[in-house]
Formats: C-alpha cells, structure tokens, sequence
C-alpha cells in the first residue's frame, strides 16, 4: 500500500484527473459567482430561485445545456463545425497542466512550461476562427475574425509583458518561478522599485482581452454581432465554448498569479513568524466566515429544505476550516488555498472589470492593443532590463 | 519503447498532414492539414530534445503563420477560387521538368549504386543547464551579428507587409 | 523526448476526449428534430440574402501580418530573458539594439497609419 503512495506517476494522475472532473464544476460556480456578483453592482438579486439563494442554477444550467438539441446548421462545413469548440477547450485544459498549485500538487513541470502555456492560448486561436468561419453566417465569420484579430494584437503584449517576468526569474519552469520569488522575498510584482507593476497592469489588461471577456468582448458584442463566432453553436457544444473561456480564465489568472503575485506563496514568504498566523489564520477565518454567512442566510430562505441545504453548506465550510486546523494537512494544503485565494481575486477583478467598464468600440480596442499597450510593454521591458541589471550589478 | 511510439506518432502526423495539405480541395481544409503537419514537426524538435524549438514551432508557426494564412484564405472568396482550374495549362512543362528531375537523380542513383551512406544517427543527448539556457548563450554570445540581423528581417518584413496591403500611402 | 512532457500528452488527448465523450453519451438523452428552417444560418428571422463567406476588409492581414512579426521578436527575447543575469550588460545593449531597430519599423508603421483601424 505504502509504495503506492511513493509512485512518482500518482500525483500528477490525481491532479491532471481532478483539473478535468473539477474544471466544470469550477466554471460552474464561477459563473454563479459572477452572476451574483454582477447582480449585486446592478443592485439586484441574480439567481435565487434555483436552490438556497440560487446555489445551483448553474448546475440546472449545465443540465439543461446537456439536454438540449445540439443543431448543426446545413451549410456549414460540418466537420470543422465539431471539430472547432473540442479545440478550443482542450488547448484551454492543457494549459492547466503546468500550473503549479503547491509545491508538489502539479500535473507536470517543463523546461520550457511558460512557453507551453503561450503555445497552447495560441492553439486555441484556431479554434475560434474555425469554428466562427465553419458556420458559415455573416455574424459567426465576422465574429471570428474580430475575435481572431484581437487575440493576436494583445498576445504580442501579453508576451511582452512575460518577458518582463522571465527577465526577473530567470527561467521558464513555472515551480522555478515561484522558487525565484521566495529567494528574492518579493512578488515579482512588486520587485524593483515597483517598475514591474507596468508590465503586471499590461498583462491584466491583455488577460481580460484574451479570455475575451468585458470591456474587451467585440467578438460576442451581443449588440452588433449577435453572439459573435458562437452565434451558430446550441447546446452543449455552445456549452463546451463556454467551459473553455473560462477554463482559460482560470490558466491565464494562474500564470498572472505565478509569474507576478507569488504563486502558492503566502504573503511575505520570508519572514518565517508569519507562518502560523497567515497558514492557520487566514483558512480559518475565510471558511468560518463563509460557514456564518451561511448560517445567518438560513433564517431567510423561504422552504424548509433551502434552510437545510444551507446549514449543511455552512456545516462543511466549518469542517474545511477545523480541517485547516491540522498541522499535516496544513502543511500541504495552505499552499493550494493561497493559491485558490489569489486566483479567486483575481476573477473577482475580472468580473468588477466588466460589471464596471462599457464595451470598447473596435476601432478602440485595436487603439488600445498596437498604440497604447505595445510601446508601453517595450519600454518596460527595456527600463526593467536596465534598473534590474543596475540592481544586480551593485 | 514510449519513444519509439511516439516518434511514429508524430512522423506519420507529420507526413500525412503534408500528403494533405496538397491534395484537398477546400483551401481551409489544406491549412488545418498544414497546421497538423507542422504540430508533427514541433513533436519531432521535442523528441530530439529541442524544447525551445518545439515551443516556437506552436507559438509562431500554428499560433501565428497558420492564423495569418486562415485569415488570408478568408479574404478572399472561397467559392470562386474554388470552382477555377487548380491545375493551370503549363502542366505539361511541369511534367516534363519533374520526369527530367527523376531521370538525373536515378541516374546518379544507379550510377554510384553503393557510395551513398547515411552517417549513424546521433543520438539527442540533453543538454546541461537546459535547452533554452544553452540556446541563449549561443544565439547572444556566438550568433551575435546574425541576431542582430533577423531584427533588420523583420523590419523589413514590417514594411513589405504594410506596403502591400496599403496601396494609397 | 524531455522529461516531464509525457503527461501533458497523455493529459491532451484525455481532453480532446472529454468533451466528445460527454456530446456521444448525451446525445442518445437529447432531442433531435432537424427541420430546414432551423438549420439556416441565423439572420434575424429573413432568409440570407448571400453566402457568408466573402470577402472581407484587408484591415485583418495588415494585422496578422504585423502579429506575426511581433511575436517572433517576443519569442527571440525569452532566450535572453532566462540568461538575463549572466549575459549582464551586454545582452542588455544587444538587445537594446535589437528592439530600437523594429522600434523605428513601429514608428514607421504608425506613421504609415497601418495600424489605424479607419
């Protein structure tokens, strides 16, 4: 039983099969997430029908999606019709496996694992063109274009902005990154004097642009194109689109939280009597908030059973946060929930980002990509290489 | 054994997609041929231990070249291109020229039956310190003025690229 | 092949399966009722006055194009930026000087207005 554990190939099953069982049901409470956060801007409810203050509406969603008639329309090229959202999601899946979410929960660690993940985004640009020109509608072709336009004028950036990164690592393995950022003692964000905050802002801003999202989502501009490169996709394979958009939210707020805020390091990872405060403290006091918050909603909900679902909901956030409480299990969960904490603010953002932006008109948004993001993201690598290489040398 | 899988894998990708890319019809369906081709190719720099090349392969070729052509191929109007001739007349003198080609090398080939030997394939060995570390301290300490050149490449890329697409300048 | 890529292989094609198998199995679950009006590329309700497949404005090359040349200008700088430290400050200059050269093809760019989207 014992050499079971020690097998080298047992992690990275565990973790790869979890990143594809879970990643759904990630996306699913993300959208929840977002719809009630949206909700909350507009002051308004969101969800609330569909369990205890609309816990499972994206679950029925995802049902529902999985039920419904998945239409193909007759003069589309068929093959690449099907073939399009499949590529789309598994470049978005794949870019997952490098991730590091502890020190030993990762799928798999390259030489060249940044470069994979840049790769794959790049991959996944096929399958929105594709599928936008395999549809053969006016919307869908010139949705996908736009898209496929947009994507590469903020990928250059987004590369720039890697770079700027890398220069401060010195290596493309993703654990080696967060290994750089605990021996330097500073988010790599934060490093010298601050002037890596440019290429972190140019890097959030083109992660909005490439996950499509708002104020950068033209190609699915509800107002002129319809739905954009996905006007013609139903059911579940629309739903497929869907899952890897966010999934690769996901992968790009994981590589903006290991190239720039530390990775699965806790704050000031240095100063050795943080530890048990912030390892012990912080799980605690989030799941136990969460759990209270749970058990004051319960006093609202209007049938019995919603109150019940919600006690229980509160009862296993409390659990989690005794659990934290263990030191063998802290010692190799904290990491994973620093993680999840960064990576949970960083779609919090994203979502404030569209609940609080207008849309760019197109015209805009390329402004924004060739003249405004481009030179900036030159200058920053070129002003980094010389204040880091000052800082070195002395 | 994983590697011999692997190698066969990525070689019958590769050259299955290159039969392809030639014989379709339908100029998306050659692209998507071309883009498996290459994803092959890329396998093969991984086999060999080339990790860089094989990341550059996806980035630029797949991610960049092949988007480039997909939009090129959507400028223009599919249906008309088409329903034209895909061989055009002077393919008798294309014949001619390959059976010409053909002859000349079986010549050579009967010719110095026996002289042609292949060197023993090298085995790809890891580099120390990694690929993309070693490739560094060749491309900015030995390949200096060739690196500074493929900027000048560029450039000039920049200005044939916008030259052609923007007539009235 | 290098160590460490065989499970992302393996993890690809888990995940070019994942979703084919879940559209195979539900698809004996969902309904299937193809008639002609449904199967029309959507146009608001009116039948399609063209095929959609045309042609389009230039503007979307221009950028591929120029796409293109940036990112292999980005790629060549990951190199110096993982032997940043030990190329010192002559990988800086060289870079330096390699970045100012497709600076001046940016500015001539802007200039030119190619990367004006009007």
């Amino acid at each position: 039983m014992s050499e079971w554990f020690s097998q080298p190939w047992l992690i990275p099953l565990i973790v790869g099969a979890c990143i594809l069982l879970l990643s759904p049901l990630a996306v699913a409470f993300t959208v929840l997430l977002e719809r009630k956060v949206l909700a909350d801007m507009q002051a308004r409810l969101g969800p609330m029908r569909v369990g205890p203050q609309g816990l499972l509406q994206t679950i029925a969603d995802a049902v529902k999606l999985l039920m419904k008639e998945d239409t193909v329309p007759a003069e589309a090229n068929r093959i690449l019709f099907r073939l399009s959202p499949v590529v789309t999601f598994f470049t978005a899946a794949t870019a997952l496996t490098v991730i590091p979410f502890s020190g030993r929960f990762q799928v798999t660690d390259t030489n060249v694992a940044l470069l994979v993940i840049t790769a794959m985004s790049s991959v996944g640009i096929l399958g929105i063109i594709l599928g936008g020109w395999s549809s053969n509608s006016h919307y869908s072709l010139l949705g996908g274009l736009r898209s496929g336009a947009q994507l590469i004028s903020y990928e250059v950036a987004l590369g720039l902005s890697l770079v700027c990164g890398v220069m401060m690592a010195n290596t493309l393995s993703m654990q080696g990154i967060v290994q750089a950022q605990m021996e330097r003692g500073v988010w790599f964000a934060f490093d010298n004097f601050g002037l890596m905050l440019i290429p972190t802002m140019i890097f959030l801003i083109a992660s909005v642009a490439e996950t499509n999202r708002a104020p950068f989502d033209l190609p699915e501009a509800e107002s002129e194109l319809v739905a954009g490169f996905h006007t013609e996709y139903s059911g579940f394979r629309w739903g497929v689109y869907m899952l890897s958009e966010y999934i690769s939210m996901f992968a790009i707020g994981s590589v903006l939280v290991t190239l720039f805020f530390g990775g699965w390091l806790r704050p000031f990872p240095n100063v050795a009597w943080l530890e048990i405060p912030f390892n012990y403290g912080a799980p605690v006091v989030i799941f136990g908030g969460f759990g209270l918050l749970c058990f004051y909603l319960t006093r609202k909900q209007p049938i019995r059973g919603y109150a019940l679902g919600l006690a229980g909901v509160g009862a296993l956030l409390w659990v989690a946060a005794l659990v934290f409480l263990i030191p063998a299990f802290n010692r190799e969960a904290a990491p994973v929930f620093w993680w999840a904490l960064k990576l949970v603010t960083v779609l919090y953002l994203f979502i404030w980002l569209r609940g609080t932006f207008p849309r760019y008109r197109y015209d805009q948004l390329m402004n924004v990509g060739w003249k405004v993001l481009i030179p900036t993201a030159l200058g920053a690598i070129l002003l980094n290489a010389v204040v880091g290489m000052a800082r070195a040398a002395r | 054994m994983t590697e011999t899988v692997f190698f066969y894998c990525f070689a019958a990708l590769a050259v299955a997609g290159a039969i392809l890319t030639v014989t379709m019809r339908n100029a998306v369906h050659c692209a998507i041929s071309l883009i498996a081709s290459l994803g092959g190719v890329a396998g093969l720099y991984l086999m060999l231990h080339a990790e860089f090349l094989f990341a550059v392969q996806i980035v630029l070729y797949i991610g960049g070249i092949m988007v480039l052509f997909l939009f090129v191929i959507m400028l223009v109007n599919l249906e008309a291109a088409a329903r034209e001739r895909q061989f055009h007349r002077s393919w008798v003198g294309g014949l001619l020229c390959a059976g010409g080609t053909g002859a000349m090398l079986a010549w050579f080939w009967l010719r110095g039956a026996g002289t042609l030997r292949l060197p023993p394939a090298v085995q790809p060995t890891p580099r120390e310190g990694g690929n993309v570390e070693s490739l560094a301290m060749v491309l900015f300490r030995d390949y200096l003025v060739p690196f500074e050149l493929a900027s000048l490449l560029l450039l000039v890329a920049i200005v044939g690229g916008v030259m052609m697409a923007k007539k009235r300048i | 092949m290098p160590e460490g890529y065989l499970p992302i292989f393996i993890f690809l094609i888990c995940a070019i399966l994942f979703p084919l198998v879940l559209l195979a199995i539900f698809r004996y679950l969902r309904p299937s009722l193809p008639i002609p009006v449904k199967l029309e590329a959507y146009e608001c309700g009116i039948r399609a006055a063209s095929n959609a497949r045309g042609r389009y404005t230039v503007r979307f090359y221009i950028v591929a194009i120029l796409f293109v040349v940036f990112d292999v200008e980005t790629i060549f700088l990951f190199p110096w930026a993982v032997r940043f430290r030990q190329l010192a400050w002559f990988g800086v200059a060289e870079v330096a000087v390699f970045l100012s050269i497709l600076i001046v093809g940016y500015i001539w760019a802007y200039k030119k207005g190619a990367l004006e989207w009007v």
